[in-house]
């Protein structure tokens, strides 16, 4: 099974990607005040009244 | 004074066009599709319907039809709303328009060029990836773009937090440039022919980590970020959990990678290999219903709104197909439960309720929503017509589904039925004409969902047939807006 020799590291790779980029959006207060965020689209006007 | 309107407190326009563009593609493509889709689903009841010709072979055609509906009708969906809410999230412009211009007629070209090169019997053969290497290396330089335009839109953002669905948008396209190049290396020996890097077992594992990762990431999380946009604004209610959604989304970027050996249940890869995807799917159950009840529960407060609302409806009914094929695929991949299914129409019927259930029509309501708004008008032309094509639609998927659960479950117990002497009971023949009855009913599904299709072309028609693209522009921030 020589093609785990390709695989089991490249999803290792992928492993620590996602997770450096998970510390980063954690520091980055991305998961801070949720419920304004999830508010925050309802409250973006796309209805196109007054373009 | 005389500023321009653009320059003054950071207002900016959006680029619609580009929406647009692949709204309108997405449209034509899935007519297409799924024309395709029910033009092969008849040959296998009737084989004369190839004509004797080459090119309307079922072998050929097939793979039309997947690379068809998955990357021409779900990409062009994909490309279109992800450009769509990344702007509205971020309250930007897209990063680059030559870029995004690039992506649109690059996407339409490798679309057509593997719609031609298909049925003249140019394939890699490998499944969702049959387009040969020319075609491969398009969608990589239309891929790069992709990624520049729409992670170039979110660091142009005016905000600090980055909205949940460009998080699922974001990882999908990552992914999905990972999977291709390594799934497509391949060594060119002619124009239209290459061989691939990998051979026997090795590559099978090669692609079917891509081919359950094109699923996983392409037909999957994409179409989340979808639904975490369009389902609060038509429900106009906030996501249910939006911390379960952070959750569930790392859990199922973590978790996605690993369940690709599920296809390859007793075949020559090695048991513990077949054994690590079996247990990856089954904890992929959790992520994945996390979004489906994220997006269900969303309409708590707001069940009413299902009475007389057919876009919510369709969203509605696209989480419940997404949790039943969710629940299914995980189930199929028990070792002793892919023994019975494996190879048989049950596949095919979980493809389905996948495809058909969740992408499609999700993609269907989120478009509802969306395309009265890239033209100015604030409803579709008919919910009359939106209503027809939600039965359509649902008819379809459940006959499809149906009669393709009990082709399979046949099938398998056909199959493996061995009389007290050893020998076989069934020949494969007598199995296929056990299932002629369930293909004629797997047709009518599927015309049925081709015509809630066409329905959507027409309404969709009559709402922007002579109505200008509407280009808004964004909300001057507070603080801009005060200097």
């Amino acid at each position: 099974m020589e093609i785990l020799n390709l695989l089991l590291p490249l999803s290792m790779l992928f492993v620590i990607a996602i997770g450096a980029i998970l510390c980063w959006a954690i520091f980055a207060g991305q998961f801070e005040q949720l419920d304004a965020a999830a508010k925050s689209i309802l409250e973006d006007d796309d209805s196109g009244v007054g373009d | 004074m005389g500023t321009s309107s653009a320059q003054l407190a950071g207002v900016e326009t959006l680029n619609y066009r580009v929406v647009r563009q692949f709204t309108i593609m997405t449209l034509v493509w899935g007519v297409v599709g799924m024309g395709v889709g029910v033009l092969i689903a008849a040959q296998l009841i009737w084989p004369e319907l190839n004509f004797q010709i080459p090119w309307l072979s079922y072998g050929r055609l097939r793979p039309v039809h997947t690379n068809t509906v998955i990357f021409a009708f779900g990409g062009s969906a994909l490309f279109a709303t992800s450009y769509y809410v990344v702007q509205r999230t971020c309250q930007a412009r897209l990063f680059s328009d030559r870029l995004a211009a690039f992506t649109f007629w690059g996407w339409q070209v490798a679309l057509v060029a593997g719609f031609i090169t298909l049925p003249m019997g140019y394939t890699t053969t490998k499944e969702y990836a049959e387009y040969e290497w020319p075609i491969d290396i398009l969608i990589t330089l239309v891929w790069v773009s992709y990624a520049v335009v729409f992670f170039g839109t979110i660091a142009r953002r005016r905000m600090k937090h980055i909205y949940v669905a460009n998080w699922f948008y974001g990882s999908y396209i990552l992914t999905i440039a990972v999977l291709h190049v390594f799934n497509n290396i391949e060594l060119p020996v002619s124009l239209w022919k290459s061989y691939s890097a990998y051979a026997g077992v090795q590559d099978a594992m090669v692609q079917w980590w891509y081919g359950h990762n094109a699923v996983g990431f392409f037909l999957t999380t994409s179409f989340l970020g979808m639904m975490y946009y369009f389902v609060p604004k038509q429900a106009e209610r906030p996501i249910y959990s939006y911390r379960l959604s952070i959750v569930h989304f790392w859990a199922l970027a973590f978790t996605y990678m690993w369940a690709g050996p599920h296809h390859l249940h007793y075949t020559s890869l090695p048991d513990w290999t077949q054994s690590l995807g079996m247990v990856f799917s089954l904890i992929l159950l959790a992520p994945s219903w996390g979004g489906m009840i994220n997006g269900i529960m969303t309409l708590s407060g707001a069940w009413h709104k299902l009475r007389t609302d057919p876009i919510l409806r369709f969203m509605v009914t696209a989480l419940s197909f997404y949790g039943m094929a969710t629940f299914e695929g995980s189930m199929m991949s028990i070792r002793t439960v892919n023994a019975l299914s494996h190879y048989t129409d049950w596949t095919v019927g979980h493809v389905h309720v996948g495809a058909l259930g969740w992408v499609a029509m999700i993609t269907f309501g989120s478009l509802y929503y969306m395309i009265p708004r890239l033209y100015g008008r604030t409803a579709m032309a008919s919910a009359q017509q939106v209503e027809w094509h939600f039965w359509l639609a649902t008819l379809g998927v459940v006959l499809y589904i149906t009669s393709m659960w009990v082709a399979g479950v046949m099938q398998g117990l056909m199959w493996r039925a061995v009389a007290p002497d050893g020998t076989l009971v069934y020949s494969f023949a007598e199995s296929v004409k056990a299932t002629y009855p369930l293909y004629a009913i797997r047709l009518v599904g599927g015309l049925l969902f081709l015509s809630g299709m066409c329905v959507m072309v027409w309404n969709t028609w009559r709402t922007i047939s002579g109505q200008p693209g509407r280009d808004p522009v964004t909300t001057p921030s507070p603080v801009a807006a005060a200097a």
